[in-house]
Order: structure tokens, then sequence, then C-alpha cells
């Protein structure tokens, strides 16, 4: 009996809730000891921590969007058997999107400069490099880019999402399938664009480079993609496995994972690409305006984070994910996929403290709670999106092709 | 390098192949290879192929390049030729991390080309036996070896009897060693191959 149309799991149910439940109490805390404070450090902590999770969580479940468009343009048909899978974490988008500009209201609104530093106007003034850069940073471009940015990925996606919901109406003649094609395709490539003009450049700059204002590394936005994407096709890994153990999916074999377990693999080495690149053109120059972003993270109080981040996200997945059993076998690829989403949540972590809490930080009750709602907030959107469409696209054109997809 | 004989049928369809691979096998017959026209997926699983190890070779290539670069360099910089560049430490290894990717790179690419020539018994002028030249076009050429217990004409028969469309008996050489095949001029004076156009 093939299992249609998802109904969320009991023990799902009660992860959601139970992370949900501690997110929920973890943030009430951190708003009143922490984000009502006078102390500055708790406040500043109280921001950066939310900034990271809500960046993160939001850009990985755009990275799903993604997944799903690079594949229409690249016109790949293997992955149309799971693909109701990155479109229902990429459904979160638009919740994470309020989130994110909740945060940078707060963050922008609140004056907390110790996140921004732009954000102080007498700062700016008597600063020559936060001047120059002052058409760049400034409140309004920042507001008015990110609300086109994640307007356009909640609005393409949804159209992308709408698209494929088509798939479910009826058989296709040749020509409904070639136009169905066609536009998919269409919609697919603005959004890549989109995404290579926000995520792919800009965005990154505003939302978490601009926390260290006066440095800047053209590498930035670059890393920030690999590193998101890597863990959002880790995320659609987790799902892929826990639908299957589930008795959903049933067309989606290990064929398919293998493919995603390749792209997990693959993407771990182009962000350790990146990761080292970046570093390694500051370090030959040694100008002390650019070595200022890795004296802290490689010889201060971040050096055991910054090592760890390494080896967590670039020698396990390579070391683990090399031979073709491990990525054909469910519980190593949900080991290295709930390993990445946390190493890459730590990445983001020490990208965003060093610039604003410096050696004061802490990974305590505050950091793992607002883990936790958003993983609670991921899995509850998400799972709530699976049960609204049928879980296989029934008159695909490309449904075959994925039915016998071989590697 | 003996020369062995061998029991050829070709097939014209991937749906008779199949049953035939799995026939042949249960039969207990020894099946030296199957040639076809492109790659035919599942055909190794139905054959009973092991995985190739060519991944592992490959990979202790590339540990090889990266354990070459790396105590080449550092020898050289550290010890033998040792230069200031720049102020940085003798012992800069993010300088050289690109060449040592390089290196590893290099070697397993190559290491693998030249392992993957070996398996398949391909080198400069090496001439190879080949079973049927429509294997290359249309055919599906399955060749089964024949041990001293295999009865000659039973397994034409089989082979027959399981869709193929030709069946012919043939003297080949196993094994390869540079130019064995020019020293043995017999083997091409009588020349086993039927092509059908």
């Amino acid at each position: 009996m093939i299992k249609q149309q998802f109904e969320i799991p009991s023990g799902y149910k009660k992860w959601t809730y139970g992370l949900l439940a501690i997110g929920i109490v973890a943030f009430v805390a951190g708003f009143i000891f922490l984000g009502m404070s006078k102390d500055e450090h708790d406040q500043t902590r109280f921001w950066a921590v939310l900034l990271q999770n809500s960046l993160y969580f939001l850009m990985i479940c755009n990275a799903a969007m993604f997944f799903i468009c690079a594949l229409t343009l690249g016109h790949s048909g293997w992955q149309i058997t799971f693909r109701r899978v990155p479109e229902a974490i990429s459904a979160v988008v638009p919740v994470f999107s309020v989130v994110a500009l909740l945060v940078f209201i707060g963050i922008i609104m609140g004056h907390q400069h110790h996140i921004y530093h732009w954000i102080d106007k007498d700062a700016v003034a008597n600063d020559s490099i936060l001047t120059w850069k002052k058409g760049f940073l400034n409140p309004t471009f920042f507001f008015i880019w990110t609300i086109i940015t994640v307007g356009t990925w909640s609005l393409v996606g949804r159209k992308m999402r709408q698209l494929s919901r088509k798939a479910d109406e009826g058989p296709m003649s040749v020509e409904e399938a070639k136009k169905y094609t066609w536009n998919s395709t269409v919609w697919a490539a603005i959004f890549i664009v989109a995404f290579a003009l926000t995520t792919g450049s800009t965005i990154p700059w505003l939302w978490l480079m601009s926390i260290d204002a006066h440095w800047y590394s053209t590498m930035y936005s670059w890393y920030t993609f690999a590193s998101t994407f890597v863990s959002g096709l880790a995320l659609i890994a987790l799902y892929i496995v826990f639908l299957k153990n589930h008795g959903y999916l049933e067309y989606t074999t290990r064929e398919q994972l293998h493919d995603v377990g390749k792209f997990i693999f693959a993407f771990s080495i182009f962000w350790t690409y990146l990761w080292f690149s970046q570093f390694m053109l500051i370090w030959y120059a040694n100008i002390p305006e650019e070595t200022i972003y890795f004296k802290t993270r490689l010889q201060g109080a971040y050096r055991g984070i910054f090592w760890f981040n390494f080896i967590v996200n670039f020698v396990a997945p390579i070391l683990i994910l090399m031979t073709r059993g491990s990525k054909r076998n469910y519980a190593v690829m949900t080991f290295m996929s709930v390993l990445i989403i946390l190493g890459h949540w730590l990445d983001f972590y020490q990208m965003v403290m060093p610039g604003t809490l410096g050696d004061h930080f802490t990974l305590g009750w505050f950091e793992w709670g607002t883990l936790a709602l958003f993983l609670g907030m991921t899995m509850f959107f998400a799972g709530r999106a699976l049960t609204k469409a049928p879980m296989l696209p029934k008159y695909h054109p490309y449904l075959k092709e994925s039915l016998i997809h071989h590697t | 390098m003996t020369i062995k004989k061998f029991v050829v049928g070709s097939f014209d369809d991937e749906a008779v192949l199949f049953p035939a691979v799995k026939k042949v096998r249960k039969a207990g017959y020894k099946i030296h290879d199957i040639y076809t026209p492109f790659p035919v997926h599942g055909l190794d699983g139905a054959m009973g192929l092991r995985d190739t190890s060519l991944h592992t070779a490959g990979f202790i290539y590339g540990l090889t390049g990266l354990t070459t670069a790396l105590s080449f360099i550092s020898w050289v910089l550290t010890r033998d030729w040792i230069q200031n560049y720049g102020g940085k430490p003798h012992f800069s290894l993010p300088a050289w991390i690109p060449i040592m990717f390089e290196l590893t790179v290099l070697f397993s690419a190559v290491g693998m080309v030249l392992t993957f020539c070996y398996l398949c018994q391909l080198a400069p002028f090496v001439k190879k036996h080949h079973f049927h030249l429509r294997a290359t076009d249309d055919l599906f050429v399955m060749v089964i070896e024949c041990t001293s217990k295999t009865n000659v004409q039973e397994a034409e028969a089989f082979l027959t009897a399981a869709g193929a469309q030709e069946v012919n008996v043939q003297l080949a050489e196993t094994g390869w060693w540079l130019g064995r095949y020019d020293m043995e001029k017999k083997l091409f004076e009588n020349k086993t191959e039927t092509v059908t156009a």
C-alpha cells in the first residue's frame, strides 16, 4: 500500500512540540534575563544569537528551493520522486523571513550597535571607512533590499511550488508537458538569478559581513552560500531517511539517497575550498585590516570552535562520506546530516559572535535553546507543508526518469 | 597466458540477455565476460561481479601524492634550500596546500587511468582478441570459458536455447602481456570471427 498523503507521525509531533517548548521557554527566559537586561553584553548576546539562528535557518530552508531550481534548470529528473521534500522545506521561507525581519527591526530600531556598528551615526561620521561605505550600509537600504530579497525568495518559491502541484492534476499530453517543462525552467531561472544577486553576492555582505563593518572579503557570500547549501542538503537527506523509515516515498530508493549524499560530499569540499581560499589570501597578503578577522578566530578565544568547525565540516564528511556504501546507508547518512547541520550552525556562530560579543561569548542555555526553537519551527512548518501535497508528483513529465534512476 | 577455449553467444536484445545470464550462471557455466555496445545498467549485478576496487586504488594514489608533495616541499624549504618569502615561516603550510592538493589530484588521476588500463588489459601495441566485431555496434556478446569439464556441444545448445542469435567456439589467449599476440601469429591465421552485415 503506497502512502500518498503524509500524516504527521506521533513521534515527529512529540519532537516538534518538545523542541518548540524548550525553545519558547529559552526564548522567554532569554528575553527577560538577557534582552531586557541593563548589561550591554547580555543584550548583545540575545540579539546576536537570534540573528545567527534566524539567518541560518532562513538560508538553509531557502537552499532547498535553490536545490529544486538548480536541478529544474539542469533538466534533471532523478529528484522527482522526493521533490516534495525540498518543496516542503522551502515553504518555511516566508515564516523565517518574517522572523528575520523582526530580528533586524529589533537590532536596528533597538540600536544594537554592538551587532551592526554602522547603525551608530556618530561612529560613522568619525570613521572614514564607514563614511565611505555609507551608501551601502545604512538602515534604509538595508531594509529595502532585505524586504525585496525575502519577498522574491518567498514569492518565486511559492510559484515553483504551485507549478509542481500542477503535476498532480492529471496526465499531460506531449504539448502540455513541453509547456509545463518550459514554464518550470523559466521560473527556476528567475529564482536562480535572484538567488545569485542575493545569497550569492549582496545579502551575506549586508546581513553578516557588515557585523565586521571595516573588514571585507569577496569570498564571503560564496562561503555563506556553500555553508547553507550543504546544510540544506543535509536537511533534505534527513527528511528522506525519516520518511522512508515511516513507509513514505516508496519510489525513492538508495539510488536517490546516494546522489544526495554525493551532493553533500561535494559541497562539503566546496565549502572547504572557499574556507581555505578566503583564509589563504588574507594570510598571504598579511595586511592588518584584513588579518584582524582571523586574528580573533585563529589566535583568540574562538580557536577551539574554529578548528572544531573545520574538523566537523571537512575532515568528517570527506573521510566518512567518501565510500559508496556510506552514502547508501541510512544510519551513516542520518549521522552525517545531523553532524553537518550542527557543524554549519557552529560555523554561523563563529561568523557572528567574534564581531559582536568578542571574547565574552558563551555557548550556554540560550544558544542551545534558540537552536531548539528554530529546529522546532522548521519541523513544525515543514511537516505541515508536507501534509498539504501528495508525496509523489504523479504526472510529472520526468517522473519515469526518477523511477528508473540508477547510479 | 594460455590459450583457452570459449563458447561465444551473441544476443540482439537486452531483454533476452538478462534471463540468459541468469540461466547460464544457474547452470554452472563460467562467464568469461559480456561485451556490449554500451554500458548496461545492472548487468554487473546480474553477472555477480564484485564492485571495482579502482576507487580504493585512487584513494591510495591520492594519499601518495599528498605525502610526496608535503615531504618534498617541506624538505626543500626547511632543509635543503631555505629562503625567506616575505617574512613567512619556513614551514608555511597554507602556502603549500594548493600544491599538495594538485599533486593529490594528479597522482590519483594518472594512477587511476593507468590502473584502469591495466584492469581492462589495454596498453599500446597490445592487440586484443575480439570475440565478435558487432559487440561494438549492436550485439551483446556473452563469452563462456570452457573448463576441462565443459561439454562444448551442450554449452552451444544451451546458449541457443537461451536465445542467442549466433553461437560459435573460439580459441583465444587469456591474460596479456606486451606484444604477446604479435608472437602468436597462428591465432590470427585461422579467423574465427563471423561478421555478418
